[in-house]
């Protein structure tokens, strides 16, 4: 036998061996004691370390309960869903079906959203939204066994609009990019700011994720508009930064955003950043006391700074371990279960928030301020903001 | 494919017979006794579906030799179809929908086709690649085609004739079965295809086209042809996808997708459909062998995919024949 | 849309359309000479970006880190044609479509095991760092018009390295005919492994010189390696003069797409490239 032959017989038989384990169906399963979490998030790609943050929240506080739910052990399952929508409804069905979790948490990317909210339809099993903000897991498609502890993406941009008008900002331009967060934050701005007075002179998108913004900065600056808002996030949020800077314009017309324009990087943008203000339901320098123990309890334990995606995670933490409590970890009382969190008072760190019927968030949205790499909390923009619903017919 | 002109057409014998088992092993799965079985079953109709898939990639790439980076574009589309032709509130009829969804999806690829198959060598493939991406962007940027969060589709297609109701598709097993016929159907069709006299000038233009050419036939209706041909089979497992999960989203005409098609194709060995049905399954066994190992799994995959590429050429219908020939088979 | 936003426009698309090209040259040499399918191009650019990034951090200077960088690009680039692609150069395109695919896995990976997943940014030099007044709110940054520059010089070099000096004959001749250079005592192997790591430096370096103005991310890769693809079948494979033509129409069509008709600028490109090929299957230049 030649030795490519052999190399691959060999290698062949190995991996033949090794996996044999990995995908044959599991006869049947005694019942555990434990809870199972699963954990689907995105562990690689660009959302990476907002998945890791989700992760982290959480798994704190359990960890402040002693990693217990309701008196029983957690088990945790993990699924990577690579923030691709194609395979969300195969990754979800796998924590679901595979591995029998009986809660869902996840997960940050909306179209990836899609795929698990149809398998939480479907199947029934508690899901745990600790970040899309996809408008219709909490409007037309509500379930009562789907809450989100983030955001949807117009909430942001409710409060936005307000607050422009009050700076005396009565003409605005809106930029972003074309797919569904931007409209769906769109969505809010519209509302919000025609509402207040404010008139909307045009709306620029561009292909996502193009960040070839130059031409459209030209044509903001032959507008004149008092201000402009937009929804960026990511690397583009930070190159829209620079460019906006570079090409002069944050000298004479006011920046403005959802949050996400600035969060995760106020690194990478720099002193161009400064003097822009973002609406977002936390920020980084709240200062109340609740925050600052957060803060520092995650330092501790992860070294890292935590940030809006930890708090939400954290919070979905919070959220699962009222509901367990409340039925003493049988999840399977899933009336009672629905009950307590559906009228939870989340004592988070970004303030305290209630669940909406829809279970969508209704909270404070903070107005911040970009000075030297930081988003200073400059006040509240608006109170209690709860997204509309529209279409939900659950309560 | 040190070159693509020599190739495994004919299967052996002992190829036949594992392909036989094979078969007879995915017939017989959802009779067994098993916990958790609803799962695997809703595993192995993807990877049936993804097989289709593969086969019409073959048809293509395997017997034309046509590289596509944008075949996915097809197999996108009927999803969408799908989508579109399923009422808020009713399903729709499987018999009239199915044909259609494949249908639109030919048209499509016959469209698309005529731009790009009078390209020749790298630049086929890249401008397939590039006109992929248009249909992507077209359904992206577009809140009316559902724009970047996909769309779902409402109901499974309902298969009942004329009061006849004895094939329920929300029947996962029912469904599984429904996709094995179409699997074998598929399969059985391309394999006479590939010996009938259009599958013979479809080799022959893989081998050498001016001769093809020189000798009187006019190449580019013939490619054309298989192009439709191929997008439209695309078409049939795009349909089947989603029909099973209930959700279309650009991702599945992007160019991630057209590439592990590729891959699978070139897994299994190509160009004689059998190699396809392997390398699909092959392919979606080893992903998520290796993302269910480490959180680096890419690095494992990229590895495994090289590796693939420069020690194993013919696939792995490729090497089986390699050792049966030296054994003196068939 | 009055003149002078006119004006203005076309300086964007001209800029644009630049750096498109230095990405553009690198694939379309690769191409055109040795014939090897690269879906990895976008990686080197990505990589490029990264060391600017890493090395900027490090040497506290982008000129300095632009030219260890090319260093580092250039030894990446023969390494990986000695390992790998020299022995494809024969193999079907199919094969070179599947190693490449699995080389942007792996440089992906790499990428995230060496420098994670943040987004990143890099500093414009001071000296650069200022921008000229267009209009009473409009200004233009001097570093794009320095980029574009850059640009220009690398074209201008290109063009006089293949057309003006004895390694761009050899280079020219062993894409005519390979058997024959190679028997009149060229050493072709060379040839090809020079043009290979100066088509990797030239993504490397687009990616440098860039970094300060886009951002550093993961996945840049794959958003601009389409947009390469595009500007090389338009322009020819193989033409460096085409693919300077055809990115310049890239960057006219992006441009004024977005500000003009912006409903469809995500598929007017493509639809430009559908346009050429109904006229020229084989692109705008000869190579």
């Amino acid at each position: 036998m030649t030795t490519r032959r052999i190399v691959l017989t060999r290698s062949a038989a190995v991996i033949g061996a090794a996996s044999t384990g990995l995908l044959l169906p599991e006869l049947a399963r005694a019942q555990s004691d434990k809870v199972r979490v699963g954990f689907m998030l995105p562990y690689t790609g660009t959302f990476a370390q907002l998945g890791v943050a989700i992760e982290n929240g959480f798994r704190m506080a359990l960890n402040e309960q002693g990693g217990k739910l309701g008196g029983r052990e957690v088990e945790y399952f993990k699924v990577d869903d690579e923030s691709n929508p194609a395979k969300g409804i195969e990754n979800a069905t796998r924590l679901v079906q595979r591995d029998k979790v009986d809660v869902l948490v996840g997960t940050v990317h909306s179209g990836v959203q899609m795929g698990i909210h149809k398998v939480a339809r479907d199947t029934g099993v508690l899901n745990l939204i600790p970040n899309a903000g996809v408008h219709v897991a909490t409007r037309a498609q509500c379930a009562p066994n789907v809450f989100r502890t983030s955001f949807t993406n117009s909430q942001p941009t409710l409060a936005l609009g307000k607050a422009m008008v009050a700076n005396g900002h009565k003409k605005a331009v809106w930029i972003t990019w074309n797919y569904a967060a931007g409209d769906e934050a769109f969505e809010g701005f519209e509302q919000s700011y025609t509402a207040a007075g404010g008139t909307i002179m045009k709306k620029l998108g561009l292909p996502f994720p193009n960040v070839e913004f130059q031409a459209l900065l030209t044509e903001i600056a032959s507008l004149k508009p008092d201000a402009v808002a937009c929804f960026f996030a990511g690397g583009g949020a930070a190159k829209f930064m620079s460019d906006y800077a570079a090409a002069g314009l944050n000298k004479t017309i006011q920046l403005y955003g959802s949050g996400f324009l600035t969060e995760g990087v106020l690194e990478a943008a720099g002193p161009a950043a400064n003097g822009v203000l973002t609406t977002m339901h936390y920020g980084d320098s709240l200062n109340t006391p609740r925050d600052k123990q957060f803060r520092l309890e995650y330092a501790k334990a992860f070294r890292l700074q935590p940030d809006v995606y930890a708090v939400q995670g954290y919070d979905t933490g919070l959220l699962l371990i009222k509901g367990a409590n409340a039925v003493k970890g049988d999840l399977n009382s899933k009336k009672a279960l629905y009950a307590a969190m559906e009228g939870a008072t989340i004592d988070s760190p970004r303030g305290k928030w209630t669940m909406s019927k829809a279970h969508n968030p209704i909270q404070d949205i903070y107005m911040r301020k970009v000075e030297n790499k930081e988003n200073k909390v400059i006040g509240i923009a608006q109170k209690a903001v709860a997204d509309p619903a529209t279409g939900c017919r659950m309560g | 494919m040190s070159s693509p002109k020599a190739q495994l057409e004919k299967l052996p014998r002992s190829m036949q017979v594992i392909l036989l088992l094979g078969a007879i092993a995915l017939a017989a799965f959802p009779l067994m006794p098993l916990t958790g079985v609803d799962f695997y079953l809703q595993m192995l109709s993807q990877m049936m579906i993804l097989a289709i898939f593969a086969m019409s990639l073959d048809l293509l790439q395997g017997v034309t030799g046509l590289v596509s980076l944008g075949h996915a574009a097809y197999f996108g589309l009927a999803g969408y179809a799908l989508a579109f032709l399923t009422p808020a509130d009713t399903p729709i009829s499987l018999w009239w929908a199915l044909p259609v969804s494949a249908l639109g999806a030919g048209l499509a690829a016959l469209i698309i086709g005529f731009f790009v198959v009078r390209t020749h060598g790298i630049y086929f493939i890249m401008v397939t690649m590039a006109f992929a991406q248009m249909v992507f962007f077209l359904f992206f940027d577009n809140k009316a085609l559902g724009g970047s969060d996909g769309l779902y589709v409402n109901f499974r297609p309902d298969a009942s004739l004329f009061g006849w109701t004895g094939i329920d598709l929300d029947n996962k097993t029912t469904f599984y079965y429904f996709t094995l016929l179409l699997l074998v159907l598929v399969y059985a069709f391309l394999r006479r295809l590939l010996f009938s006299p259009f599958g013979r000038v479809l080799a022959g233009i893989r081998v050498n086209e001016h001769r093809m050419r020189a000798v009187g036939y006019g190449t580019f209706g013939y490619k054309l042809a298989a192009f439709t041909l191929a997008g439209a089979l695309a078409g049939v497992a795009g349909f089947l996808w989603a029909a099973q999960t209930g959700y279309v989203n650009p991702e599945l005409m992007g160019f991630h997708m057209s590439a592990h098609a590729i891959m699978m194709v070139i897994l299994g060995g190509m160009g004689n459909f059998a190699g396809a049905i392997v390398g699909a399954f092959a392919f979606e066994y080893v992903m998520h062998f290796f993302k269910d190992l480490t959180k680096h799994w890419q690095l494992l995959m990229g590895s495994f995919i090289v590796l693939i590429v420069v020690f194993a050429p013919r696939g792995l219908l490729g090497l089986v024949a390699q050792f049966s020939r030296k054994r003196g088979a068939p | 849309m009055d003149f002078a936003n006119f004006l203005i426009q076309l300086l964007n698309s001209l800029q644009y359309g630049l750096l498109l090209f230095m990405l553009a040259a690198g694939l379309t040499l690769i191409f055109g000479i040795m014939g090897v399918v690269n879906l990895a191009h976008g990686s080197f650019y990505m990589l490029g970006a990264y060391l600017a990034w890493f090395l900027v951090s490090q040497l506290d200077s982008l000129v300095l880190a632009i030219v260890l960088g090319t260093v580092i690009a250039v030894v990446l680039g023969w390494l990986l044609e000695w390992l790998l692609f020299r022995h494809f150069y024969r193999r079907d395109h199919l094969d070179q479509v599947l190693l490449t695919f699995g080389l942007i896995y792996i440089f992906e990976e790499v990428r995230s095991i060496l420098w994670g997943d943040d987004v990143h940014s890099v500093q414009v030099p001071e000296m650069l760092n200022w921008s000229i007044p267009l209009t009473d709110n409009l200004s233009y940054p001097v570093y794009r018009l320095v980029m574009s520059g850059v640009c220009i010089a690398l074209a201008l070099g290109l063009y006089l390295l293949i057309s003006r000096t004895r390694l761009g004959m050899k280079i020219r001749a062993g894409a005519f005919n390979r058997e024959m250079t190679e028997s009149l005592g060229i050493n072709i192997r060379l040839i090809h492994g020079v043009v290979f790591a100066l088509g990797v430096a030239l993504a490397a370096i687009a990616g440098m010189i860039a970094s300060p103005v886009s951002s550093v991310y993961p996945g840049m890769g794959s958003s601009v390696l389409i947009m390469c693809f595009v500007v090389v079948v338009i322009g020819g494979i193989g033409s460096v003069r085409g693919a300077l033509v055809a990115a310049l129409l890239v960057g006219l069509v992006d441009t004024f797409g977005k500000v003009l008709v912006p409903q469809i600028a995500g598929m007017a490109v493509y639809m430009l490239m559908a346009a050429v090929l109904l006229y020229k299957p084989e692109g705008l230049f000869k190579q």
